[in-house]
């Protein structure tokens, strides 16, 4: 069956099926090229991707990069605080500066919600949200989601504990909404401030670890305690207490690893906040896998949008 | 599925294809007595057009063993991403030897355009350098676009640029057939 091109990628709410199939499946092939002595293909030639990042971001930023030259696409980062947003540009004047720079493809992340889609909206380009404020981050679901893939195929019944800052977070979102498409059962942990009251009825929610444990999860999902995003309002008291409560002690690493559990985070990792040292060397221990997939998945992505056509 | 075209005729039927899946091999038996090149497919009718053809010298020449079949997908290749209007759903390439330095007989079912050819060509670069390329298609039906011949035809048909032809194999389709049909009949 073939799928019809999308403008944008701004969250996964509203993605087919077969579109989040079809991502999935050919970022498989795009991982391939990984083994290849040549990396690099040359389906984007002539192609330009912007990076327009108003937050700050390594890891991302870098795999955006690195999936757009490996389709031989051009990239510039517009960098932002160098740029005239700091003069009081207001987001579509800059937008306004990019059409006439004529790129293809614009990568965003802001701390507002919905600023990709405001940009999206004004943009011939296509977009795709890089992560705006709380609300999505949909190339982070999907790289989730293609690494649990990678372990079963099928995902269905699978259970997948989140832990930590739900309240703030556009991964847990986004990934919660994408395990759940798949067939997963999702459950959430976290201190009681940081757990959003949602209206999905399937999102199952625990108070401790010992009792989300209980609950025989196949994965955790360690969200990191976002310090940048958490101002100045105390929702927990202390990274201590945190790790304490929530974090992976060593005492419940010897549990996870002796039941043989996974553990993801998204990154960076906050060592002694969200998990202890000897997770990182752990073998189910799905971090790097993670940040592999990332560049396979966003070189799917690039591939599967297409540009509004110029009305020129 | 129907067929799109309502008259279109049938150019080969099984025995036909099986014949021009002859005529292949005795053509790449004779450029090459001494060594079997490595074969590659292009993704999708070329891939089971290399296996016929290297299962069919293993048959011919029980003491050489069957040429090595890879497949490429050129999908990545292509020149004309930005005019598709639906995403390709990619294969992968899959090449376990080395080309290094080998000769190589390119499979695809249809010669036309020569674009796929050279997408392949640019595709099987990056794996290596082989000494040697060669081209092998069931049919081919005329109308380049590009400075590309084969070497080895199955058969030749000459059509206008829009006109119906489709390969069928038993292996991707059912059944094999090589069917063509006039430009005016796709309306």
């Amino acid at each position: 069956m073939s799928i019809p091109r999308r403008k944008d990628l701004l969250s996964i709410a509203p993605l087919a099926d077969e579109e989040i199939e079809l991502v999935l499946s050919n970022a498989a092939q795009f991982k391939a090229l990984f083994r290849r002595r040549v990396k690099k293909v040359p389906t984007l030639r002539g192609r330009h991707v912007l990076t327009l990042f108003y937050e700050p971001s390594t890891r991302t930023l870098s795999s955006f990069e690195i999936a757009a030259s490996r389709l031989s696409a051009d990239v510039t980062h517009f960098s932002v605080s160098t740029s005239s947003v700091v003069k009081g540009e207001s987001i579509l004047d800059t937008v306004e500066t990019l059409e006439s720079m004529q790129v293809d493809c614009i990568i965003v992340r802001h701390s507002a919600s919905g600023v990709a889609s405001l940009i999206a909206r004004h943009s011939r380009a296509s977009v795709i949200n890089a992560g705006d404020g709380w609300h999505a981050h949909p190339t982070q679901a999907l790289l989730d989601a293609f690494t649990l893939r990678e372990i079963w195929p099928d995902l269905s019944g699978r259970r997948i504990l989140i832990v930590g800052d739900l309240l703030h977070s556009r991964v847990a979102r986004s990934t919660s909404t994408i395990f759940h498409r798949l067939g997963a059962e999702v459950a959430v942990l976290g201190p009681g401030t940081l757990i959003p009251d949602t209206r999905w009825d399937w999102l199952r929610k625990f108070r401790t670890f010992d009792e989300a444990l209980h609950w025989q999860p196949d994965v955790i999902y360690l969200l990191r305690i976002q310090n940048e995003r958490l101002g100045d309002d105390p929702f927990f008291p202390s990274l201590g207490e945190y790790h304490r409560h929530y974090g992976v002690t060593d005492e419940r690493f010897a549990r996870i690893a002796g039941e043989g559990l996974y553990l993801m985070h998204p990154g960076p990792v906050n060592r002694g906040v969200e998990l202890v040292d000897a997770v990182m060397s752990y073998d189910r221990c799905l971090i790097n896998q993670q940040v592999e997939n990332g560049i396979a998945i966003r070189m799917a992505c690039l591939h599967w949008l297409q540009p509004a056509t110029s009305s020129s | 599925m129907p067929d799109p075209v309502a008259d279109s005729q049938l150019l080969l039927d099984a025995d036909g294809v099986q014949a021009a899946v002859g005529r292949l091999a005795d053509a790449v038996a004779d450029r090459h007595p001494e060594t079997w090149p490595v074969f590659i497919g292009i993704e999708r009718r070329g891939v089971p057009l290399a296996r016929r053809v290297a299962a069919e010298l293993a048959r011919r020449q029980p003491g050489r063993g069957a040429p090595p079949v890879g497949s490429l997908d050129i999908s990545l290749y292509r020149d004309d991403l930005a005019a598709l209007v639906t995403v390709p759903r990619l294969r992968g390439s899959q090449i376990d030897f080395d080309v290094d330095g080998a000769e190589v007989v390119l499979f695809d079912d249809v010669l036309y355009t020569g674009r796929t050819i050279r997408a392949a060509l640019d595709e099987l670069a990056d794996f290596g350098r082989p000494a040697r390329v060669e081209l092998a298609v069931l049919l081919d039906r005329g109308c380049r676009e590009l400075p590309i011949q084969a070497d080895f035809v199955g058969l030749r048909h000459s059509t206008r640029p829009g006109d119906y032809v489709r390969v069928r194999f038993a292996e991707t389709d059912g059944a094999d057939a090589v069917m063509v049909g006039q430009k005016e009949a796709v309306r």
